[in-house]
């Protein structure tokens, strides 16, 4: 073990798999935003906000309330769920003939309206779990348990996601509606009711991604910004609907982010995978897996 | 063209706007008057792309380099405005080509293009902060006071000069915009929006067109975000640059009127006046309500009069104007193609 620690630089070792723990978190981020899209055909601009809010819930219930973590979690997955519902049944149903663009901008809308929510009941203030968990050292590297158990929880919900699209009769719908509209409601699938179901889980996993952001960070109205381009970026490279494509896409982000914030600060990370983001589409421009024209 | 009884009303309006600091003087109303000028002229040089369907929420980028740029330049090298100016267009502009050719070369369109724009301004603002020591981060940076010539500074203490200065920057804008839209590139735009395969099989050459509108508007937003720091001057990452300040351009366009020259002008007074009014009436707990109503609002305007208030107000005035072109109908009606 030793040799082959040797071998690498340890900080560029550390920098490498924290880089795979932060992919985690943002190939669960990219899986909700690209089954919304799959599905329903509409990108949720306000993606990020809504694990803003959820991240809110978190920091009051184990802050406020004293609730415990594992209790407020599964609380906080369904209040966002909740919220992903609402929101397609208030803003997205209505628009659902609109052209796109639309659609797209009464989520603009919406990210506005979450994050002045968040401004005027919460104030600007950054708060903390107050939950400081342990280091794990590793030879001479040391991981936090908050990403360790981030990226172990992450890789559990997407499982989950998986095998509800393929062993449950909703996910076989969800995804056969994702390949033809028109056919599905002959077939006797309640369209609306999909719609509405894939928003919720979508939803869903911006909750579970909030209960595992406010481990790491602090939560403050605009914490949205610093992970939501990114994950748009994601989705972009990865194919917008590609699942594998858009977790293929998080791994490499995530490392040019971690190796990048080696050097230098960690908004330069972001930097550097906007230019990568910016080459990658010259190269690629349908997506990483998408095929040649 | 324009028939001799509107350009007298034009002239007439004008004339009426440029003497109006000369009767009318109180300092309040004169700074809400620049801001409404200096932000319409953001909005309108929005609107040029957005009303060929390139809605880019990249703006927010734009009118952050054209604001830093220039005030960096002046602090750190002592370069005039008048010099900072054309350099932060013309940084502006190359980021906007190096964005815009791959998406449009690449036929990169729709949530694509708005997702990468929606990125770009992103970035920008995380390159503002993060170059803290030089930008002073979230914090905001302020242009140092001159002690020498004012002019040469682009700094003026009085009210009556920039309300003039952003009278004329306006009125180049909707200049601008009619310019565009007589001009040749106006049909290759809208047959682009409309199928962007026939417009490029009758000899449209899609990449080059809308590379050219994009940088146009990019260059136009620049100049708003360096005109706009020049008057505050003190900016921060959160007002000139970001998603918010893009979504807050589009947002004042479409409750404007996309299609119609005054109409992001119309937006830029209804939303600067709803919160100033907020800001007024909840006093200093206004902190994200006049966002809260934006917001809301921006979601019933989409959905209930997607055309905006001055581009409907004119369609009830003159219903038999001409049938609304393609890209238009889109914006407003309701079945897409294969939905």
């Amino acid at each position: 073990m030793q040799a082959l620690l040797d071998v690498f630089d340890i900080y560029l070792l550390e920098a490498v798999i924290n880089g795979i723990l932060l992919g985690g978190v943002l190939a669960l981020l990219a899986l909700g935003l690209n089954l919304i899209f799959g599905v329903i055909d509409v990108t949720w601009i306000c993606y990020a906000e809504l694990v803003m809010i959820g991240m809110y819930a978190m920091y009051f219930m184990v802050q406020y309330y004293g609730v415990s973590y594992f209790v407020a979690a599964p609380l906080t997955i369904l209040l966002v769920a909740l919220l992903g519902a609402a929101l397609h049944y208030l803003v997205i149903a209505p628009l659902l003939t609109a052209p796109p663009i639309n659609q797209l901008l009464a989520t603009g809308g919406v990210l506005f309206v979450l994050q002045s929510f968040a401004t005027v009941a919460f104030g600007i203030d950054f708060r903390n779990l107050g939950i400081r968990l342990p280091v794990l050292a590793f030879g001479d590297m040391n991981f936090s348990y908050a990403r360790l158990l981030s990226f172990v929880a992450a890789l559990v919900g997407m499982v989950a996601v998986y095998l509800f699209m393929t062993r449950t009769f909703t996910g076989t719908a969800i995804r056969a509606i994702s390949q033809d509209r028109q056919i599905m409601a002959l077939m006797g699938v309640d369209a609306k009711r999909i719609y509405l179901i894939t928003s919720a889980l979508g939803g869903a996993l911006a909750g579970l991604a909030a209960c595992l952001l406010v481990l790491q960070y602090d939560v403050h109205p605009f914490v949205g910004l610093s992970f939501g381009p990114i994950t748009f970026l994601i989705c972009v490279l990865g194919g917008l609907g590609n699942f594998i494509g858009g977790f293929i896409a998080a791994f490499l982000f995530a490392e040019i982010i971690s190796l990048g914030g080696l050097f230098s600060d960690l908004e330069w990370g972001y930097v550097l995978a906007f230019a990568f983001f910016i080459v990658m589409m010259f190269i690629r421009p349908a997506g990483l897996l998408a095929r040649r024209r | 063209m324009m028939g001799r009884g509107r350009l007298a009303a034009w002239g007439l309006g004008l004339a009426a706007l440029a003497a109006l600091p000369f009767v009318y003087r109180d300092p309040y109303h004169l700074h809400i008057l620049v801001l409404i000028l200096i932000w319409s002229f953001a909005y309108t040089s929005w609107s040029m792309m957005g009303r060929f369907g390139l809605v880019s929420l990249g703006h927010g980028g734009f009118m952050g380099i054209g604001a830093y740029v220039t005030a960096l330049l002046w602090n750190h090298l002592g370069l005039s405005p008048w010099i900072g100016i054309p350099i932060s267009m013309a940084a502006a502009g190359a980021l906007a080509l190096i964005v815009g050719y791959p998406c449009f070369r690449f036929r990169i369109t729709g949530h694509y293009f708005v997702l990468v724009t929606l990125a770009l301004s992103g970035i920008v603002l995380q390159v503002i902060t993060a170059t803290r020591d030089y930008t002073g981060g979230s914090l905001g940076y302020t242009p140092n006071r001159t002690s020498g010539n004012k002019l040469l500074a682009l700094q003026f203490d009085d009210k009556t000069t920039w309300y003039l200065i952003a009278l004329a920057v306006w009125l180049f804008g909707i200049v601008v915009w009619h310019w565009v839209d007589r001009s040749m590139a106006r049909y290759a735009l809208e047959a682009i929006s409309e199928d962007e395969d026939a417009a490029a099989a009758a000899g449209v050459d899609v990449t080059a067109e809308k590379l050219k509108i994009t940088l146009l508007s990019a260059l136009m937003t620049a100049l708003a975000g360096a005109i706009y720091c020049q008057y505050q001057m003190f900016i921060t990452p959160d007002t000139v640059s970001g998603i918010a300040v893009s979504l807050q351009m589009v947002f004042a366009a479409i409750v404007g009127g996309l299609f119609v020259s005054l109409g992001p002008t119309v937006g830029a007074i209804i939303t600067i006046l709803l919160a100033e009014t907020l800001r007024i009436g909840f006093g200093t707990q206004a902190v994200g309500w006049d966002n809260l109503v934006y917001g809301v609002l921006l979601v019933l305007f989409i959905i209930f009069l997607p055309k905006g208030i001055l581009g409907s107000l004119l369609d009830r005035l003159k219903p038999q104007r001409k049938v609304p072109r393609a890209h238009e109908q889109e914006a407003v009606q309701v079945v897409r193609p294969g939905a």
